[in-house]
C-alpha cells in the first residue's frame, strides 16, 4: 500500500466505468439494429406488448391519480401562502405531463418491466436456455431482446400519455370534490394552459424512459452470472441502471425541450 | 466427422483447455469422461461455437466449424442439455418443434405439432404430454423432452451433454438405451460428456479420457478396462489414490 494505491484505484474505477458505457452502448447499438433487420418474432412481439404496455396499466393508473391528487392539494396550500390558489389546475396539469407523469411512468417501469426482463432472461441464461437458443439457429439478441426493445419503445409513450391524463383527473377529482373547484372552469384552464411543446416532450421522454428499460433489462440478464445471486445481482443491477439513466436522460430531454 | 486439433482454451489465468486433439468418425458413438472441471463441457461449446477457442482448429466434414453459413452449421445439430434447457414460456410440443416453427425449417404448425407429438413418443412420453408446460413435468420427463427436442429436425450429429445427471438409477438407464437406439436409427455421429461409467458402457463405441485440458486416452469401449492408463484406470474404478488428485 502506497500513497499512490487510491490513485490507481480511482483509474481502475475509471477504466471499469467506461469500458462499462461502451458496451451498453455496443449492445444498444446491436439491439436496435436488430429491431430493423429481419427475422421478426410477432409472437414474442406481441407478448412483450401485452407484458409491457397493457400489464402495468392499472400500475401505472395508481401511480398517477394518487400524484396527481396530492400534487393539487400542495399546490392550493402552496399557493395560498400568495393568494395564488387558482393556479391548482394549471400547475397539475403541466407538472403532470412536463415531470411527474413521465419520470414517475419510467420509474414503475423500470421496477416493474426492466426487473422481470432481466431476471427472466438471466435465469434463461444460468439455466442453458440462451445456449439452447443458439443450437436451435434463432440468435437471442433477436427472439429475446429485440421484441422487448420494441415493445417498450412503442407502449412506455402510450402509458406515460395515459398517466398522464389519469394524473390529472386525480388532481381534478381532489380540486373538484375537496378545495371547491368549478369542474368546468377547471378543465378549460387545463386545457388552455397546456401547449403542444408539453405533450411531445411527455411523450419523448415515454420513448426514451421505455428504450431505457428495456435495454437495461435485456444488457444485465445476458450479462448475468452464475447461479442463484447472478440472477439477483443481474436484476438489482438492471433497476438501478435504468433508474439512473432514466432520471440522468429526464434531466436532459427537460432541458432540449424547454432551456431558453 | 468431427476433427479437433490442439484446441485451447483459457477463462481468465485458469486453462482449461491446454491442447485437445480428438478425432470422431461419421456415426460412431464418441463419450468424452473425465472429472468436474475439467473442460468437457467447455470442449462440446467449441465444436458448436458457443464458445471460441484461443487456439487450435475445429473440423466439421473438413470445413472450419467457425467459418461459413452459422444457420447451416448448426441445423446439422441436434443438443441435449445437462438440465434439459427447455423454455418454461412454450408448452412442450413448440419446444420440441422449436426449430420447425420457425426459421430455414419452418413447417405449417400442425405438421410442427405432429412430428413434436411423434418425436415424444419415440422418447416414451404420451401425446397428453405435448401440451403441458415443463415446469409440470418431471426431471427425468423433461430430460426425454430435451431429447425429442434434439432428434426433431433429424440432425447428423448430436451432442449430449450429462444427459444422465440428476436422474435415479433406473431413469438414467431408460435415457441412456434411448439415446443408444436413437442414435443407431437415425445414424448420427454423438459426442456425449458424461461422468457416469454406466452412461459409457450403454452409449459409447469410443471413449476418450479428458484430464487437465489435453485427452489421456482414447479408444474403443471394450479396450477401456485393460488400457494400462492410470488416468482411465483410476477413473473408471472411481479410486481416491492415483495420477489424478481426489481434491481439486
Amino acid at each position: 500500500m502506497t500513497w499512490l494505491s487510491p490513485i490507481g484505484a480511482l483509474g481502475r474505477a475509471v477504466l471499469t466505468f467506461l469500458a462499462s458505457v461502451g458496451q451498453v452502448a455496443i449492445f444498444a447499438g446491436r439491439a436496435l439494429s436488430h429491431v430493423l433487420r429481419p427475422p421478426f418474432y410477432p409472437r414474442e412481439f406481441l407478448n412483450a406488448l401485452l407484458t409491457i404496455g397493457w400489464l402495468s396499466l392499472p400500475v401505472v393508473g395508481l401511480t398517477a391519480i394518487f400524484t396527481g391528487g396530492a400534487l393539487a392539494l400542495q399546490i392550493y396550500a402552496g399557493g395560498a401562502r400568495f393568494s395564488a390558489e387558482a393556479v391548482v389546475p394549471q400547475i397539475v396539469a403541466i407538472g403532470m405531463v412536463r415531470e411527474l407523469g413521465p419520470v414517475l411512468v419510467g420509474l414503475m417501469i423500470a421496477a416493474r418491466v426492466t426487473s422481470s426482463i432481466a431476471a427472466e432472461i438471466a435465469t434463461m441464461k444460468v439455466t442453458e436456455q440462451i445456449d439452447a437458443l443458439v443450437t436451435l439457429s434463432t440468435n437471442p439478441m433477436k427472439y429475446l431482446v429485440a421484441p422487448r426493445v420494441l415493445a417498450a419503445l412503442i407502449t412506455v409513450p402510450l402509458l406515460v400519455g395515459i398517466g398522464d391524463i389519469i394524473g390529472i383527473a386525480g388532481g381534478f377529482a381532489v380540486a373538484v370534490h375537496s378545495l371547491d373547484f368549478n369542474p368546468a372552469t377547471y378543465l378549460i384552464n387545463t386545457v388552455n394552459f397546456l401547449e403542444t411543446r408539453d405533450v411531445v416532450s411527455s411523450l419523448a421522454k415515454g420513448a426514451a424512459f421505455g428504450l431505457i428499460a428495456a435495454l437495461m433489462g435485456c444488457y444485465y440478464g445476458m450479462q448475468s452470472g452464475r447461479g442463484a445471486q447472478g440472477v439477483g445481482r443481474a436484476t438489482k443491477g438492471s433497476v438501478e441502471a435504468a433508474a439512473v439513466l432514466i432520471l440522468a436522460a429526464n434531466f436532459v430531454l427537460t432541458g432540449v425541450f424547454f432551456s431558453i | 466427422m468431427i476433427v479437433m486439433e490442439n484446441v485451447q482454451k483459457a477463462f481468465g489465468d485458469h486453462k482449461v483447455l491446454r491442447g485437445v486433439d480428438l478425432h470422431i468418425e461419421k456415426g460412431t458413438s464418441m463419450v468424452i469422461i473425465g472429472g468436474s472441471g475439467t473442460g468437457k463441457s467447455v470442449t462440446l461449446k467449441c465444436v458448436l461455437g458457443l464458445i471460441q477457442p484461443d487456439a487450435g482448429r475445429i473440423l466439421v466434414d473438413g470445413k472450419p466449424a467457425a467459418a461459413g453459413d452459422r444457420d447451416a452449421f448448426l441445423a446439422r445439430f441436434g443438443m441435449l442439455f445437462q438440465g434439459a434447457a427447455l423454455f418454461d414460456s412454450l408448452p412442450v410440443w413448440q419446444n420440441v418443434a422449436f426449430r420447425l416453427l420457425r426459421g430455414s425449417l419452418k413447417r405449417p404448425q400442425a405438421e410442427a405439432r405432429e412430428i413434436a407429438v411423434e418425436k415424444l413418443r419415440r422418447v416414451g412420453l404420451k401425446a397428453d404430454v405435448a401440451d403441458k408446460f415443463p415446469a409440470e413435468l418431471s426431471g427425468g420427463m423433461q430430460k426425454r423432452v430435451g431429447l425429442a427436442r434434439a432428434i426433431a429436425a433429424e440432425p447428423e450429429i448430436i451432442f449430449f451433454d450429462e444427459p444422465t445427471t440428476g436422474l435415479d438409477p433406473i431413469m438414467a438407464g431408460v435415457i441412456n438405451d434411448l439415446i443408444r437406439e436413437i442414435v443407431v436409427e437415425m445414424g448420427a455421429t454423438a459426442m456425449t460428456i458424461t461422468h457416469d461409467m454406466s452412461s459409457v458402457r450403454a452409449i459409447a463405441d469410443k471413449v476418450a479420457m479428458l484430464h487437465d485440458g489435453v485427452i489421456k486416452w482414447t479408444g474403443p469401449v471394450a479396450g477401456m478396462d485393460d488400457s494400462g492408463d492410470p488416468y482411465l484406470d483410476q477413473f473408471i474404478h472411481g479410486r481416491a489414490e492415483g495420477p489424478i488428485e481426489a481434491v481439486r
